[in-house]
């Protein structure tokens, strides 16, 4: 085989996302009414970035096997956080951005240290853990409220020279200043190898355990940047549960559209984000096709269903009956 | 080579796990420039040996140095960078990376603190090189390949970390007889160039060939060490078992039985992997399954098991027609099929659940009424399955994961024998279990085939073949090559047709039949 073949192979789950999103982008713009201008590509990105977020902050966690429930209240938290700090002027701003920033860290890094150096199973520690992140932001913000700098939120969720959306700028700089150097380290190594096979990775030497460390700690601070452009879209701070229980379950349902194995090991963050544009844009084409809003959670787990199937596909040509259960 | 200074030494080394123990005051001496062959039987303390070594486990007693100096491993990276790298029996290749990923995974090479990627291809592909086995692309995933590949994998990964003292665990027991004779050659080069090697093998002629220096193992203690070539094979045998070795094969019967086939297949093709096979097993009969690994030999028994989708041919069972769609339906009770698999860890036993609860699952029907397992029954069984295969366990209820190779090669066996199955095929049983098991499978086999069984053995070992068989199917490319019969059963007979060489005047007989 030659090497471009290869290449194909390891990428084939993000370009199915990319092709999954791609057709429902298209089909979502040409029964837009206003068509595929600057402005709905605007809408769409600024609803698409936040979920991207959480779904790369959960792709880092899913790659090592493990799971983050607490995706979502760590948005929510972050997001209160920012409706307090990030506001004044621009050093006051640019601190509450860090402060906001380090506060996803810390949370990550808990999550990380519960699982991995107090051997809890992910799925528990990070549904105790969500439960006092969403405490805290509960505390924080007992009512919805607070403000943001509105001139930065304003650049970060308008266009860049009336075109291009600023969102999505943003989360192409996250991609390049945490997602390459991250995959493409040791430690990013270290989580891939842990998520496919934790004994052989231990035989082998590799450190495990600052791999899924930094996997889980990263992951806390990408959450974080989805809190703070909540807070840009929004303007306050809100620690609504259901908001952030539905972002902890879409950034799953996204990591696996994206073509993320939930067994580890597998899977990229851009799939990732290809998985949670699409999966948003799902929700808007319930919207241009006018349908009854009672009807459109369940069409939009009919479409998510059969989206996920899509990658299932391939079972249907396997052969081997082994091979199902690898 | 005596007045040399040894480069590493273990002296005194005990280790219990629980109330066993597995290395008790053994010591050991490995010099630089050469081959260093470890012997024992499964569970004589080798693999707590080689761990010790490898920082794998921590002693509770004892002293090791390297180089004059005392060291002592809190892991197998502590080991890699003392320069102790081990090949381990059991693979440890990350099935989702690449082969280069994998080479590299210890020590990748960096570039502004990222993986250098061009770096790791060339380290990648200088390693496979130096391993013999350049055909192996750097970029492949390591699960989509087949095992004799995968343990070259592994081996061109040890060479990449640059070992002062390499140790191979079995590290030849997937592999073709190219493939050894390839590892061989680096094995021999590497001693050249003043590496330290321990080898260890359950295969004499192996060990034969490479080694300078033998140290016997029995019960945790070395009860040997003696310079290569001194002793017969048959001293060494009982020196690892420590009691009289009679013949390992049991007596063949003189004549084979004459009865209508129990397996039959007629042109079987499947994919690209098998290739218009014809052949039959009679009740009574051993029939071997030969040729270079990864000619079609497992997915030939798999085609038999119903695991394969789109078969063409035909499948009879007793002569009569039959069609096999899933490993349930082969195991009923109008068929009675059971497969041995290849892989025990993975296709065979549910590691982390008791050894009692492994034993049933192939037989749970059987032994439920009313979907209400029949305790007394499925004890009933067990003992019985547990006296004849003489499994050594602690206990029936501890996880099967915590017995020997060969114990759990043997769990495996027992399970489907609790079905009393007619057909039973096997999917090299033996590789990487010891002598003394070994024996108990081939008597076991050869006492099943007197019971009326029909048995279809695939091995890559030449010995087994010629020890065991009635007959031997030489596969090649998926298809039947030739067949042997009886005396024409030898070394040189299956190695030619394994190589797909038409031997000397040698007797072909095209595709099977009786």
């Amino acid at each position: 085989m030659k090497d471009w073949r290869y290449l194909l192979a390891e990428q084939r789950g993000t370009l199915l996302a990319l092709g999954i999103f791609i057709v429902m982008f298209i089909i979502y713009t040409t029964n837009h009414p206003a068509g595929f201008t600057a402005n709905v590509v605007q809408t769409a990105a600024n609803k698409g970035v936040l979920l991207a977020f959480v779904a790369m902050a959960q792709t880092l966690v899913v790659i090592t096997a493990g799971i983050d429930l607490s995706v979502g209240m760590i948005l929510l938290l972050t997001n209160c956080l920012a409706s307090w700090l990030v506001v004044g002027t621009p050093l006051e701003t640019t601190l509450g951005v860090i402060a906001v920033l380090a506060a996803g860290l810390v949370c990550g890094a808990i999550n990380g240290a519960i699982v991995i150096y107090g051997r809890l199973q992910p799925i528990v520690a990070t549904i105790a853990t969500g439960a006092v992140y969403y405490g805290i932001g509960l505390l924080l913000r007992p009512f919805p409220g607070g403000s943001v700098n509105e001139d930065l939120a304003d650049a970060l969720t308008g266009k860049l020279f009336d075109v291009i959306p600023t969102s999505l700028v943003a989360l192409l700089v996250v991609v390049l200043v945490v997602w390459v150097p991250f995959s493409r380290s040791e430690f990013g190594r270290a989580a891939y190898a842990a998520g496919s096979s934790e004994t052989a990775a231990y035989m082998s030497g590799v450190p495990i355990r600052r791999g899924k460390f930094i996997a889980y700690a990263l992951a806390g601070v990408l959450a974080s940047v989805g809190g703070l452009f909540l807070t840009f879209f929004t303007y306050t701070g809100e620690a609504a549960y259901a908001s952030g229980n539905s972002y902890t379950l879409f950034s799953i349902a996204a990591v696996v559209l994206g073509g993320v194995s939930l067994f580890g090991g597998k899977g990229s963050a851009i799939g990732a984000i290809f998985g949670a544009l699409a999966f948003r844009t799902i929700g808007d084409l319930l919207f241009v096709f006018d349908f009854d809003p009672l009807w459109q959670p369940l069409f939009q787990g009919v479409i998510l269903l059969i989206a996920v199937s899509l990658g299932a596909f391939a079972l249907f040509r396997v052969r081997n009956r082994l091979e199902w259960f690898l | 080579m005596d007045g040399a200074v040894p480069l590493f030494r273990m002296e005194g080394i005990s280790k219990r796990y629980g109330g066993v123990r597995a290395l008790e005051k053994a010591d050991l001496e490995v010099t630089a420039g050469s081959i260093h062959a470890i012997l024992g039987e499964n569970g004589a303390g080798k693999s707590t040996l080689i761990k010790t070594m490898a920082g794998v486990v921590a002693p509770d007693e004892g002293r090791m140095t390297l180089d004059g100096r005392e060291v002592s491993f809190a892991s197998p990276a502590a080991a890699n960078q003392a320069g102790i790298v081990c090949i381990f029996q059991e693979l440890s290749l990350i099935p989702e990376l690449s082969v280069a990923d994998n080479i590299v995974i210890s020590d990748p090479p960096k570039r502004f603190g990222m993986i250098d990627r061009g770096a790791q291809r060339r380290i990648a592909e200088e390693a496979l090189a130096r391993a013999g086995a350049s055909d192996i692309h750097p970029r492949a995933l390591v699960k989509d390949l087949p095992l004799s590949r995968r343990q070259m994998v592994e081996i061109a990964k040890a060479l990449a970390r640059k070992p002062r003292i390499l140790i191979l665990d079995e590290a030849t027991s997937a592999l073709t007889a190219a493939d050894v004779a390839k590892v061989f050659e680096v094995l021999k080069r590497l001693r050249s160039e003043g590496l330290a090697l321990l080898y260890i093998s359950h295969r004499m002629n192996e060990i034969a060939e490479l080694a300078d220096h033998c140290t016997v193992f029995r019960n945790g203690r070395n009860v040997a060490s003696y310079k290569a070539g001194t002793k017969s094979d048959n001293e060494v045998v009982e020196l690892m078992i420590g009691r009289e070795y009679s013949h390992i094969f049991p007596p063949k019967p003189a004549a084979a039985p004459a009865a209508t086939p129990v397996l039959e297949a007629r042109n079987l093709s499947w994919a690209d992997r098998l290739d218009n096979i014809s052949l039959s097993v009679r009740a009574g009969e051993v029939v071997g399954l030969g040729g270079l690994d990864g000619q079609g030999q497992r997915e030939l028994l798999l085609a038999f098991f119903g695991v394969l989708r789109g078969l063409r041919g035909e499948v009879l069972i007793d002569g009569k027609q039959a069609s096999i769609s899933s490993p349930k339906a082969a195991s009923d009770d109008g068929i009675g099929m059971a497969l041995i698999p290849e892989d025990r860890k993975t296709e065979g036993l549910m590691l982390p659940m008791t050894v009692r609860e492994n034993l049933s699952f192939a037989a749970l029907d059987r032994l439920a009424k009313g979907g209400i397992i029949d305790r007394a029954a499925e004890q009933r069984l067990i003992d019985d399955m547990v006296g004849l295969l003489a499994i050594k366990t602690a206990g029936l209820d501890i996880p099967v994961g915590a017995l020997s190779g060969g114990n759990q090669q043997k769990v495996v066996i027992a399970k489907w024998l609790m079905r009393q199955p007619r057909i039973i095929l096997l999917n090299d049983p033996t590789r990487g279990i010891d002598v003394g098991t070994k024996q108990e499978i081939y008597q076991l086999m050869r006492k099943l085939a007197d019971q009326g069984a029909a048995i279809l053995f695939y091995s890559t070992d030449y010995d087994e073949l010629i020890g065991c068989c009635d007959r031997v199917l030489v596969l090649y490319d998926g298809s039947v090559k030739r067949e042997l019969v009886g005396a024409d059963i030898t070394e040189h007979a299956l190695i030619a047709s394994a190589l797909n060489i038409h031997g000397e005047g040698a007797d072909m007989k095209q595709g099977a039949g009786a």
